[in-house]
């Protein structure tokens, strides 16, 4: 077990080390950001001191290497445009995404599990053809689409819900929160269902096939034989086997579901660091961006590490195998 | 990836036109395609739209990109109203007095070309990639499958994004973009059926014929990947002409000379919330049904291809 602990966890450090490599290359082939930043009046000599405060002027693998050296301690360089340091301007709007993603996720899972179950058990029933219908859509139409839909009917329309803005927010912990005052809670519903539509698709689909396959199994059989009711040979025992699959695609949708909140918190002007992302790409605001997908990363890589190592504790045949090797 | 090690039906393929007449395996893949309703919905819809994007300078009723005949003074026209020169708005006008009608039909024009031409392109490099890396192995095999599961372990969006960042707008940019994001796909699919196809008897014949790795490759393994691939082709065509649409609304994809469904949307974002729906509905409705009409084919071709893989 330890040593499938920290193979992995060398894998990742590997994955990281090529992430940051390729993100530096890459992000460095952008447009040079001087010339947004510097006044337009400006000569030969006063552009060279201003790359030079930059650190653009020197060769692009030592420029790497202050990047590691810096990231390493925490430091991913200061916003070009605001002159605050990437990361505290990334840590700052990164409560706000976190809970529009953590919602949307429990949304996800507290709808999909028991629309999944249902269709699978009743696959033939309208009820169930009409569920799989939904996710079908959910799977294919673009999340901006919907979102523009929730806000013609829900906020145009009836005049229900909020579009925009994460309404009143309370300090818990240090961050501040919306879901903890009603209006917050008001403008979380909406942005919050729109992201989660994808996914909810994602787990009724993930919990049918599972329900599909797992009811005809002997143990569900051998549950029902020894005289136990309906509800615990549904809740328990098949549930508990179908849940492994699903708890490892959550685990690796949620950096997913973290990237496509860029799209929902444009629509719905959420103040999280996915609307940062975006503005910043277009301003050409480096370190921003890198410290953004810096942020993704680590949260991906330790995700996929966390799930993994879970995995294997819920799931002998894992662990075994990896053993073999 | 493991991979089921049920036989490919090539031999009974061959068999069935002794059994069943004139029927031939394509024959038999169209008339089973057929068989459900939503299926061939789906494929009817599909060609429609087709039709209307290819013809779209030749049937829409006016010019949205001819500064000409476009009106000023017709902007933001409701569904139905009239200009003054007599032309009859079916679903209104934008921002800018054009019709909503013929810039929709232009834009599909825009996205399901994007869709098509960066599919194919990846289709062609993931599965030179998947091939090399089946038939080859060893060191080939692991490298272009490290670099696979880094794709994959990242959001496409996330990626197509930075990349957007980086490369600027432009159709050409944009397809780049989405080759990048989808190669991945294609290459793990053609590599996990060419693995089994590899071992197979006919593989083995075609060897000891003396035939070269690329006619073994290409004449012989190539043809039998082919049913998974046209099922994630279509899924993947879809999917990149849903992240089109969404690069270009969040304004990181085609230019605004060049507008997709996407960037029509976004120009009616901000007219939005003063209740002026159409200028953003009608173009997302068109986006709709063509990726869901696309889908619903992609499900039944993966009943009927059957193969056996999964996304």
């Amino acid at each position: 077990m330890t040593i499938y602990v920290v193979r992995r966890l060398l894998q990742s450090v590997v994955v990281l080390f090529v992430i940051t490599l390729l993100v530096f290359l890459s992000v460095n082939v952008i447009g040079n950001p001087v010339d947004i930043l510097i006044d337009p009046e400006c000569d030969q000599a006063c552009r060279a001191l201003a790359m030079r405060n930059f650190g653009l002027d020197r060769p692009l693998h030592e420029q790497y290497v202050v990047f590691v050296w810096n990231a390493l301690h925490g430091d991913l360089g200061d916003s070009f445009i605001s002159k605050v340091p990437a990361v505290n301007l990334i840590l700052e709007r990164l409560p706000a995404s976190l809970e529009l993603t953590i919602c949307a996720l429990l949304l996800a899972l507290v709808i999909g599990i028991p629309s999944g179950m249902w269709a699978g058990l009743k696959p033939d029933a309208t009820s169930a053809k009409l569920i799989m219908g939904f996710s079908t859509l959910g799977f294919s139409v673009p999340g901006f689409w919907i979102a523009l839909i929730m806000i013609i009917i829900f906020a145009v329309e009836l005049g229900w819900l909020p579009s925009s803005g994460r309404g009143e927010t309370v300090e818990a912990l240090g961050f501040k929160f919306s879901f903890l005052t009603p209006n917050g809670l008001y403008h979380l519903i909406l942005p919050a269902a729109t992201l989660s539509l994808y996914h909810m698709a994602l787990i009724t689909r993930l919990v049918r096939a599972g329900v599909r396959e797992t009811i005809f199994l002997d143990f569900i059989k051998f549950a029902y034989a020894k005289g136990l009711s309906r509800q615990r040979v549904l809740f328990i025992h098949l549930l508990k086997n179908i849940l492994i699959p699903v708890v490892t695609v959550l685990g690796l949708e949620f950096g997913g579901l973290l990237a496509y909140a860029v799209v929902t918190e444009t629509v719905f002007a959420w103040p999280g660091m996915g609307k940062l992302l975006l503005e910043s790409i277009n301003v050409l605001d480096r370190p921003v961006i890198v410290a953004y997908v810096m942020l993704i990363v680590v949260i991906f890589i330790t995700i996929n590490l966390v799930v993994d190592i879970l995995y294997s504790l819920l799931d002998p045949r894992v662990r075994l195998s990896g053993a073999s090797k | 990836m493991t991979v089921a090690m049920e036989t490919k039906p090539s031999t009974k393929d061959t068999a069935l036109p002794l059994v069943r007449g004139l029927e031939t395996p394509f024959r038999r893949i169209v008339s089973e395609f057929c068989e459900s309703r939503t299926a061939v919905a789906g494929f009817i819809i599909f060609v429609t739209i087709l039709g209307a994007a290819v013809s779209a300078p030749w049937i829409s009723p006016t010019d949205p990109y001819d500064l000409q005949t476009v009106d000023i003074l017709d902007n933001r026209m409701p569904p139905g109203s009239q200009s003054m020169t007599g032309v009859v708005y079916v679903l209104g006008t934008d921002g800018m007095g054009r019709d909503m009608l013929s810039a929709i039909l232009h834009g599909v024009r825009i996205s399901i070309f994007v869709g098509v031409v960066s599919g194919v392109i990846a289709l062609l490099v993931g599965m030179a990639m998947g091939l090399l890396a089946a038939f080859y192995g060893g060191v080939i095999d692991t490298l272009i499958m490290r670099l696979v599961d880094l794709k994959l372990g990242f959001p496409a969006i996330l990626i197509a994004m930075l990349l957007l960042a980086v490369l600027g707008k432009g159709v050409d940019k944009i397809i780049l973009a989405l080759v990048i994001v989808q190669w991945a796909n294609y290459a793990r699919v053609v590599r996990a059926t060419a693995l089994v196809e590899r071992n197979k008897e006919y593989v083995e014949a075609s060897r000891c014929l003396a035939l070269s790795d690329l006619s073994v490759v290409f004449r012989h393994i190539l043809p039998n990947c082919m049913p998974p691939l046209i099922v994630v082709g279509t899924v993947q065509v879809a999917y990149a002409i849903a992240l089109e649409a969404t690069l270009s609304f969040l304004g990181l994809g085609l230019p605004t000379t060049e507008p997709s469904l996407g960037l029509l949307i976004a120009n009616g974002f901000e007219y939005l919330l003063s209740g002026k729906y159409w200028i953003s509905i009608f173009p997302g409705v068109a986006l709709m049904i063509t990726i869901v009409s696309i889908n619903l084919m992609g499900d039944r071709l993966r009943d009927v291809l059957n193969p056996r893989l999964q996304r």
